[in-house]
């Protein structure tokens, strides 16, 4: 992509990247929620799902869009109206941000910055600030409730997600997030390079903890407590309707699709097939498909655990991250650390 | 001796939710797609009442009965001709009004159970839905055509006849 974009004038290769961007940021939520949100699901609870838009239901995202954009974009009277239309473009911005790092192949990146994978842990806690707006705005003593529930959780999860991360990242020894995914390529098993080494393998506890805690970062159950539906109605989300809640629904999506990329690049190695040399252009072909492939993978774990578990109580749920995850990931870490030394 | 593992049951829950995605993928789902495929309803489905117009002789007892009122009946008396030549006319009940609204009706039964003359039946139809509320409201000609969906009578179950011999008179 850097490639060909060298010869191109400043807006042709802008416009390239936002259209580009925004397909990696939609394409992903759009199958998320056709594949998992109403055909998993569905399955799941045996029930078909959508059927009757298009083949299997594959227009119905589409219907869905078609009616939010349609319904009034109510404010309440007593809401702080500016704040209130910002939120979601908030949250919306951190996800947009999240796709920058995510690697499609060897020469496939929106920005190659050395810290990358700090960068995107950074820009993925600037949702918490479009959450609070939002509860905040709207003057609604359930979405207030529902916005401190989720910045509680966002950051009391936001340390395991960290932690878990930091044994890739010593292990690679490297922040760059192209830099792990070659660590992953062009690594060995004791001795053995056939299929690289990745780092699930050797980070299994750090993949579990992430899981959970991108479960909780996008407050979906078990993890659901901000909108709780039988409590809060949907907690931020209640006074939002229309276009801008269908963009908070996106986000959400988005969000999950890109946190699974992001698992998917560091735990089991990115756009990387075993077999291939990492540096062969073939890559910047197969290299998209792999990483999506990779990316619903991890999606249908994070999806198969959203389905399953009853919503954890509030007490319960902060136990989990301070007591449980955080513990867990701290040891991870030394572990990793002394291994890393020794060998 | 077997060994019994004891398997947490948030594992189990997992197992539970994946072995119904894949039946419902492989054998097909507990639902059916309604307007479709259509289920068959019990015979003794409370779907609508049927009215059997000759049978009726607007007593009014349905009417009255009935909780929230959604039963309309008008009738006026005649002179039939005697049986017997040189008998007296016969006064006799003819049924002018006979409506439902089923926007009001809770489908109780109260009406078909307390009818003498058997003119009121329970159909297991329940297509009748309306753009309109009004034309809910339905006269005595379709209740009478509900009467074509009427089921056969089945038999109460064995033993039933046995247990009514047993109250005390």
């Amino acid at each position: 992509m850097t490639l060909i974009l060298a010869e191109m004038a400043y807006w042709q290769e802008t416009s390239i990247r936002l259209l580009v961007g925004l397909a990696a940021v939609l394409l992903p939520a759009g199958t998320l929620v056709y594949l998992f949100l109403f055909k998993m699901m569905s399955f799941m609870q045996s029930r078909l799902g959508p059927m009757e838009a298009g083949p299997y239901g594959s227009m119905q995202l589409l219907a869905e869009v078609g009616k939010f954009l349609q319904k009034e974009d109510l404010v309440p009277r007593a809401a702080d109206r500016i704040v209130f239309k910002l939120a979601p473009f908030v949250v919306l911005i951190s996800t947009f941000l999240l796709v920058l790092v995510i690697p499609a192949g060897p020469d496939l990146w929106f920005i190659d910055v050395d810290t990358g994978i700090f960068l995107a842990l950074a820009v993925s806690s600037i949702s918490v600030i479009g959450i609070l707006m939002a509860g905040w705005a709207s003057a609604s003593k359930y979405s207030l409730m529902g916005a401190l529930r989720a910045t509680g959780q966002l950051i009391a999860y936001e340390l395991p997600l960290v932690l878990a991360v930091v044994g890739v990242v010593i292990q690679a020894g490297t922040l760059n997030v192209q830099n792990i995914v070659m660590a992953q390529a062009t690594g060995e098993i004791f001795g053995y390079g056939g299929i690289g080494n990745p780092f699930i393998f050797t980070q299994f506890v750090g993949f579990a903890i992430f899981l959970i805690a991108v479960q909780a970062e996008l407050t979906q159950p078990p993890f659901d407590m901000p909108v709780a539906e039988s409590e809060l109605v949907t907690g931020y989300l209640t006074e939002y309707s229309g276009l801008r809640f269908l963009m908070f629904f996106i986000g959400e999506f988005a969000t999950a699709g890109i946190f699974s990329a992001l698992a998917a690049t560091l735990f089991l190695g990115g756009w990387y097939v075993p077999g291939l040399d990492p540096t062969d252009g073939l890559f910047n072909v197969i290299g998209p498909a792999v990483l999506f492939a990779k990316m619903l993978l991890v999606a249908f774990l994070i999806f198969w655990f959203r389905f399953t578990y009853p919503r954890f109580r509030e007490d319960q749920l902060q136990k989990l991250a301070w007591k449980v995850l955080i513990p867990l990931s701290l040891i991870n870490i030394v572990i990793t650390g002394v291994l890393k030394v020794v060998f | 001796m077997a060994i019994k593992i004891k398997i947490p049951g948030m594992i189990k829950g997992l197992g539970i939710t994946f072995g119904t995605m894949v039946r419902t993928l492989t054998k097909g789902s507990h639902t059916v797609q309604y307007p479709h495929v259509k289920e068959a309803p019990t015979p003794r489905a409370r779907g609508v009442i049927a009215l059997h117009e000759e049978n009726c002789t607007s007593c009014m007892l349905c009417a009255r009965e009935c909780p929230d009122w959604c039963i309309y009946i008008e009738g006026h008396k005649y002179k039939a001709p005697p049986r017997r030549p040189g008998g007296k006319p016969r006064k006799k009940n003819a049924l002018d009004r006979f409506d439902i609204d089923y926007s009001l009706c809770m489908y109780c039964g109260i009406c078909v159970d307390v009818c003498p003359f058997e003119a009121l039946f329970w159909t297991p139809e329940y297509e009748y839905s309306e753009l309109k509320i009004s034309n809910l409201l339905h006269d005595k000609n379709q209740l009478g055509k509900w009467m074509e969906t009427v089921p056969e009578f089945e038999d109460y179950e064995k033993g039933s006849e046995a247990k009514k011999a047993q109250v005390p008179e």
